[in-house]
């Protein structure tokens, strides 16, 4: 099979860009859905017409979510909000489409952070198989990575997986601001949410380091956020930051993920070596086995970003 | 990284000899018997001993597993080993402190800190802020046992955790 038919739940940034961005990667979108409605055609969806009806009704379409859900395709989109705790609703989308056999592909991170575990056994039992590139790292192939190493080749990962506590720390650092100063500047440039906790309290990046351990235990063991020693960055003064320059460093928020557990904190880092990425970048080091470290870094956020790992996942399934 | 038990490391012996011909020589014998390579030998002719003995310390590179053979070697022949492991301050440690650090004893805090977590402190960098309310910031570089970082950070959280400061540390060592 080439092409596969995609049903994409959510129409966020993420969302709307795989709807966008699919054709070009010779997948036919037969179902989008949002929060309160959905679009479904076997024959594929208008994608132009969908999107400006998203911006300009608030809507996709005139159908049900659920239809969307129970409609004709091969792949399944979670692109909806990620949660904590039970992870839904994106769990039981996973859950539906794996039952009807199909393959899921996801962007949100509750389902494989949380339930990972539940995740597998769905899969096991399902013709589907699920995927999740874009839920680390946006656009950098880290899982696909590790999965051509295989897992019991990389004995840790660790690096920047958060692109809105970075910019923060390396404008801190570059510019002498404080954190409320700096943090304020990101909210109106957009690079920080009205609401940016998940990000400066290092949730978002804790997420992302508990998938990486769960992919490198491969099965050993299950780890959850709750297992995660997580610290952010509010309390970091600029002195901190002077201070780690004068000698030749500075603070990043480094993950760190082995098949043993999960850490996220502030960390001082050389300052010209390859952790210390500024701006938006994310950055991964995988520890190998028998080739040293990789460093693998890009862009880690941004919808046409992780519409691309999610189109390369759907790819990778039906090719 | 060597197949032999670990990273090769600066071990420190500590060892007392009775004042008798040869006896040095007998004690460096299995040391190199057990592929120790000698550094350096610090041989205090005149210091004696509470018990009479002449103190001797020897610096040995080998790896961890290696060295246990060794120290047990030394005391299977009847020498007398009083100190032995990894006793050198030759890591460094540089950590951030964040936090009251003035209200809550800077001075105090740092000796706990060399007794405790069994670091000795060489250099301070404190920045403090303006208003009294604020938090300051402190830059350490200490001196560790070679090996024992992690456990020296580990008892460094608890120190700050008690003065509820914030420890800035650097990645792992293996990480570096
Ligand atoms: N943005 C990124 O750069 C990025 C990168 C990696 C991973 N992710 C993850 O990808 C997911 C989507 O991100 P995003 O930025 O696109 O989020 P977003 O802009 O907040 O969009 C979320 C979308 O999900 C829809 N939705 C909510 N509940 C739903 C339900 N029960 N059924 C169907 N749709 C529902 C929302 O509908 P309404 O439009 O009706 O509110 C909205 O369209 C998140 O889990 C995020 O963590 C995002």
């Amino acid at each position: 099979m080439s092409g596969a038919r995609l049903c994409v739940l959510g129409a966020g940034a993420v969302g709307r860009s795989v709807v966008e961005l699919a054709e070009e990667y010779g997948h036919t979108v037969t179902a989008v859905a949002d929060s309160s409605s959905a679009v479904v055609d076997p024959d594929g969806v208008d994608a132009e017409a969908v999107l400006q009806r998203k911006s300009d009704e608030g809507v996709v379409g005139e159908a049900d979510p659920d239809d969307a859900v129970g409609g004709a395709y091969d792949v399944l989109v979670e692109a909806t909000p990620t949660t904590l705790g039970d992870a839904e609703p994106g769990f039981s989308h996973v859950k539906q489409g794996l039952e009807r056999d199909k393959h899921v592909v996801l962007a949100n991170k509750g389902p494989v952070a949380e339930r990972y575990g539940e995740l597998r056994e769905l899969e096991a039992d399902s013709e589907g198989k699920i995927r999740f590139e874009a839920t680390v790292g946006g656009a950098i192939p880290i899982l696909s990575t590790i999965e051509d190493f295989g897992p019991t080749h990389i004995t840790a990962a660790r690096g920047v997986l958060n692109g809105t506590a970075n910019f923060i720390l390396s404008r801190m650092a570059a510019e002498g601001l404080d954190y409320e100063h700096v943090l304020a500047e990101a909210q109106d440039l957009g690079v920080a949410e009205a609401d940016p906790t998940f990000d400066v309290e290092g949730i978002d990046a804790a997420l992302k380091f508990v998938i990486l351990s769960n992919v490198l235990a491969d099965g050993d063991q299950e780890f959850t956020l709750e297992d995660a020693v997580v610290d952010g960055i509010t309390d970091i003064p600029g002195t901190a930051l002077d201070l780690a320059a004068e000698d030749g460093r500075t603070i990043r928020l480094i993950g760190e993920s082995t098949p043993e557990g999960v850490s996220v904190g502030p960390r001082l880092v050389p300052a010209d070596g390859p952790l210390s990425v500024t701006g938006t970048l994310n950055i991964v080091q995988l520890e190998t086995t028998h080739a040293g470290r990789l460093n693998i870094s890009g862009r880690g956020a941004g919808g046409p970003e992780t519409a691309t790992a999610v189109l390369s996942d759907v790819s990778r399934l039906v090719d | 990284m060597s197949d032999t038990g670990g990273e090769v490391q600066t071990h420190t012996v500590r060892l007392e000899l009775v004042d008798e011909p040869g006896e040095l020589l007998r004690a460096l014998e299995p040391i190199s018997e057990a592929g120790g390579n000698l550094l350096s030998i610090y041989h205090e002719r005149g210091n004696l001993t509470p018990r009479g003995h002449i103190p001797v310390e020897v610096d040995i590179s080998c790896a961890p597993t290696r060295f246990e053979t060794i120290v047990e070697s030394l005391r299977e022949a009847g020498v007398n080993v009083v100190q032995a492991g990894s006793e050198r301050y030759d890591e460094e440690l540089v950590v951030i402190l964040v936090g009251h650090l003035v209200d809550t004893d800077l001075s105090d805090t740092l000796k706990q800190i060399e007794s405790c977590a069994d670091a000795s402190l060489t250099d301070l960098s404190l920045s403090a802020p303006r208003g009294r309310d604020e938090t300051s910031s402190a830059r350490l570089r200490l001196k560790t046992r070679s090996g024992t970082n992690g456990d020296a950070l580990a008892k460094l959280q608890e120190i700050a955790a008690d003065k509820e400061l914030q420890v800035i540390q650097p990645l792992t060592e293996a990480s570096q």
